[in-house]
């Protein structure tokens, strides 16, 4: 059985009247230990995703339909305390920037340590000393020094493995990393991706990594969903998927990325930008801006269905590729 | 570290803000009283006059009489008051403790309120405790401060005749200062000053605080303190309000020299023997040194608060300890 | 382009049928300020004319008292002057402090906020450290004192005469940063984007590119500010009357109206001070919903103190 399972889950926003739907029927698993990848541009919904894993969307946001199983429990339906005894325990995240994820005014070391006796009786000493300990695992230096620092004393790089570090005190099932490099310098990038990879390996982590940029994602996981608008529109094992593209946004997303067999030839640009929330065209949400799209695109939405081992919701999967 | 070139160069800014009052100050005196109608009166004849002004250097150029002034002001010679015939600071330090009592007890009611309730209207900013309070507060914000004052006077002394509507009642002397804090009549005298002067600062703070926190329960911050699982408490009091205190401090400090300057009129209409009341006196019977030491006394006090404020902004926020105020 | 036009023009006028309490608060509003425009017309008294007054008419309580008379409305105060003509009267001395206390705030602080903002540089460093230095004192003590020193040097007789002007004068210098400091922060947002950059390159002149380009787009949080400083100035002027630095007692602005009868509320005449502080603070809190209900339909970009 799967680690995770998320299936039709579905996030909406009340406001004044109407509700917008920020997430549609969207379903995954993670076993464990295995590294999933989220891609889709900005407003895609694969934060939404993340968050309403941990039930962490922010007000007025809401998990309107679908269950997250864990455990054998539902996320979606837990109370407030088991949430919280599973968020930073269980399941950790990884956020974007680390200079905005830190708390500006409390130590590295207070907010291990806060972390550590929230989810275990555990003395001051024993908490220092493990969190300590996972500073020098993620290869900060001179740990003992740094668990005092203020996060405005580390530079970026650092500042963004004592947030990995922070994610990994309690030895979590699940981390969820949301553009955990996207900040950073690119220099670092790579640096601080391997690090992660490894110490999920090393504890049996299972990865959600989501992000924008999909030769990231292409190098490291082994299967891979892709996002527009809300819903998923294409997912299948990485490999295949970034070989073989079926749906004409994955196919965009690909064709945008720079080419290491054709240096200096022109960058492909997926036309037009994602729709807001408000404002999702009827039909397929990605048939405006694509090339293949007819008059069935603009009346129906396709289903998630399954062409040759993978899933896809496109009218014309059969035809591309 | 820094802290101390930064301690400098504020007590600098503070040195430079006292010359310039003085300079206010004693252009006041140069204008306005004459020493010479307080000496001699109106019975001498123009030449004598001459003569006496010459004597006393009234006649000196500008620098040499301010020069004169500064160094009376540095050693607490700030003239005689005319109505007293004391020496006016003497006049306005005894005032001191009355003044100092309310602003003290007025502070404290607006910590004591605003701090929850303000915590509270962030936390909940949907519910209808919440609307209630907001709908208070830009009412609150509405009422003049001595409006306020009169409106407690009708109330609770002529209507219901709970408590004592002016003076400082029964006072206990300690050294030189004189407290209304060790008497129940003396206590009972300050409540309504006290609620007063506080009247006009509590809607401000409490939506200062309110807005400051919500912007901080949305900082990235919050969210991974929510996503590590720690308490509600614990997200809300340690990690939001410590970050919402930065910039009440700043405001809050700024609004200290408001709250003196209200002062004066809760001083005046519960009749409390304070600074502010003793000021418009002095104004009324133009009683000039009196007035410049007034003055003198309140840049101070400013410039005191305003540099305490700066440097406990320091203390709390670990950012600023190498650039100043920048964050 | 400019913000405040585009939403007079969408939902301006839509969301304010749409509010009951901006409704409300504009009516009371347009209210006193016929009433105060009006005065020489419908008030029953010109309470400026000791002709039109009878000293035997004091102290009448108002109309709905036992002892109240049909012609006093609202009572009369110790020199038997109809309250209600009074209180017509001082709303008008009172929004006009206001009124004109602000447009002078504006004109200086918007002229210093947009040289400070387009210049930068020293310029902007001086303007902005004299606009710390000056909020850090409190306005209302700057006032007290500035006022209390000038009727010491001026004699209670002249400064009585030239109160008006003396209140507009110290009301409206002492508030400028307000103005100034949110005017820079819009400029130097504005200054950043294209139009003025395509303004530069086709050859305006700076003078012209401020006035002409920069600051309409400034005039949402001009606006938003101006309500409330107005509420301010009207606040500020009826604590300076009430400690006697303001309006005199024979032409009575609402604080002055309100200190007049302060001591006789202690003998129970509590209607010559009590109905002029309803009246000021209705006034205020009209404004102010006014003004909260504005920052929230226009959204401005406000200077924000960090």
């Amino acid at each position: 059985m799967a680690l995770l399972e998320v299936r039709g889950l579905e996030v909406t926003f009340p406001l004044r009247g109407a509700a917008l739907t920020a997430l549609r029927g969207v379903d995954f698993t993670l076993d464990a230990g295995e590294r999933l990848g989220i891609v889709g541009e900005s407003g895609a919904g694969k934060s939404m995703a993340a968050f309403a894993i941990l039930n962490l969307i922010s007000e007025p946001g809401r998990i309107s339909a679908g269950e997250i199983l864990f455990d054998g429990r539902d996320l979606a339906r837990l109370s407030d305390n088991h949430m919280r005894a599973i968020r930073g325990n269980r399941i950790a995240m990884i956020f974007q920037d680390p200079m905005m994820t830190l708390n500006p005014v409390l130590t590295i070391g207070t907010q291990m340590v806060e972390c550590l006796k929230a989810h275990q009786k555990i003395g001051e000493a024993e908490a220092k000393r493990r969190a300590i300990e996972k500073l020098r695992e993620v290869a900060i230096p001179s740990p003992e020094t740094r668990f005092d620092s203020y996060p405005h004393e580390l530079s970026g790089g650092l500042r963004q493995r004592v947030v990995i570090a922070i994610a990994l005190l309690l030895d979590p099932a699940i981390i969820i990393a949301d553009e955990p490099t996207t900040a950073l310098d690119v220099t670092i990038q790579a640096e601080i991706m391997g690090l992660m990879i490894a110490l999920c390996e090393n504890h049996n982590v299972g990865l959600i990594l989501i992000t924008h940029d999909i030769a990231v994602v292409s190098e490291i996981t082994r299967r891979l969903i892709v996002m527009y608008a809300g819903r998923i529109v294409e997912a299948g094992p990485t490999a295949e998927l970034i070989a073989a593209p079926r749906h004409p946004y994955t196919r965009g997303l690909l064709k945008a990325l720079p080419q290491k067999n054709r240096p200096g030839g022109m960058l492909h640009q997926i036309p037009g930008t994602m729709p807001s929330l408000a404002a999702i065209p009827d039909g397929c949400a990605f048939h405006p801006r694509c090339e293949h799209a007819d008059a069935r695109c603009r009346r129906s939405v396709p289903a998630l269905r399954d062409v040759g081992g993978r899933l896809v919701s496109c009218h014309h999967a059969e035809r591309i590729s | 570290m820094d802290t101390l070139a930064f301690l400098i160069r504020r007590l600098g800014q503070a040195v430079v803000v006292m010359l310039v009052i003085s300079v206010i100050g004693f252009s006041i005196q140069d204008n306005l009283g004459d020493p010479l109608r307080e000496l001699v009166g109106q019975a001498v004849s123009e030449a004598e006059r001459q003569a006496l002004r010459d004597e006393m250097g009234l006649n000196d150029p500008f620098v040499l009489r301010f020069g004169r002034f500064l160094a009376g002001a540095v050693q607490g010679d700030l003239g005689t008051s005319y109505f007293f015939k004391r020496p006016a600071l003497e006049v306005i330090l005894d005032k001191f403790p009355a003044t100092f009592e309310l602003v003290l007890a007025a502070s404290l009611i607006i910590v004591l309120v605003s701090v929850p309730l303000g915590v509270f209207c962030a936390i909940r900013p949907n519910g209808w405790v919440t609307q209630a309070i907001m709908g208070f507060s830009i009412v609150g914000i509405s009422i003049p401060v001595f409006l306020t004052a009169i409106f407690l006077i009708y109330i609770f002394s002529i209507e219901l005749g709970w408590l004592p509507s002016f003076g400082r009642g029964q006072t206990v002397t300690l050294g030189w200062w004189t407290t209304g804090l060790l008497t129940r009549d003396g206590l009972a005298h300050l409540v309504l000053p006290a609620i007063a002067l506080s009247s006009i600062m509590l809607p401000l703070f409490i939506r200062l605080i309110r807005g400051e926190m919500m912007e901080v329960l949305r900082t990235e911050y919050v969210r991974f303190a929510w996503a590590k699982g720690l308490s509600s408490r614990r997200v809300w009091f340690v990690h939001a309000f410590k970050n919402t205190l930065l910039p009440v401090i700043t405001v809050g400090g700024v609004q200290i020299g408001t709250l003196i300057a209200y002062t004066i009129l809760t001083e005046t209409v519960f009749q409390w023997p304070g600074m502010g009341f003793l000021f418009l006196e002095a104004v009324n019977r133009v009683d000039t040194p009196l007035i410049i030491a007034y003055i003198i006394v309140v840049g101070l006090i400013f410039v005191v608060t305003n540099t305490v404020v700066d440097l406990v902004y320091t203390l709390v926020n670990p950012m600023v300890k190498i650039t100043g105020r920048a964050a | 382009m400019s913000a405040v036009r585009a939403a007079l023009q969408s939902n301006f006028v839509y969301r304010f049928l749409g509010d009951p309490v901006a409704m409300v608060s504009a009516g009371v509003l347009l209210l006193f300020v016929l009433g105060a425009a009006l005065a020489p017309w419908i008030a029953p008294q010109n309470p400026y004319d000791p002709l039109q007054i009878d000293i035997m008419d004091s102290e009448i309580p108002p109309v709905w008292q036992a002892e109240g008379e049909a012609r006093f409305v609202f009572g009369t105060d110790a020199q038997g002057r109809d309250m209600l003509s009074t209180i017509l009267y001082g709303t008008g001395i009172s929004l006009t402090i206001g009124v004109f206390a602000v447009l002078l705030q504006g004109l200086i602080g918007v002229t210093i906020g947009l040289i400070s903002g387009y210049y930068g540089g020293r310029v902007d460093g001086f303007f902005m450290r004299l606009a710390d230095i000056q909020l850090s004192f409190s306005t209302l003590m700057v006032a007290i004192i500035v006022l209390a020193v000038f009727q010491a040097a001026f004699g209670v007789g002249l400064y009585e005469e030239l109160a008006i002007i003396m209140l507009i004068l110290v009301i409206g210098i002492a508030e400028w940063p307000q103005y100034a400091r949110t005017v820079r922060a819009n400029v130097l947002a504005e200054k950043e984007k294209e139009y003025v950059d395509a303004a530069r390159v086709i050859g305006l002149s700076r003078l012209r590119i401020m006035f002409r380009h920069i600051l309409p787009n400034t005039l949402s949080p001009i606006l938003v500010i101006s309500t409330v400083q107005v509420a301010n100035a009207i606040v500020a002027e009826a604590a300076l009357s009430f400690l006697g630095l303001g309006m005199p007692v024979t032409k009575p602005s609402l604080g002055s109206l309100i200190r007049a009868g302060f001591e006789f509320i202690f003998s129970g005449t509590w209607w010559i001070t009590i109905i002029p502080s309803i009246v000021l603070i209705v006034l205020i809190l009209a404004i102010n919903l006014l003004g909260d209900w504005l920052r929230d339909v226009l959204n401005p970009r406000l200077y924000k103190e960090t």
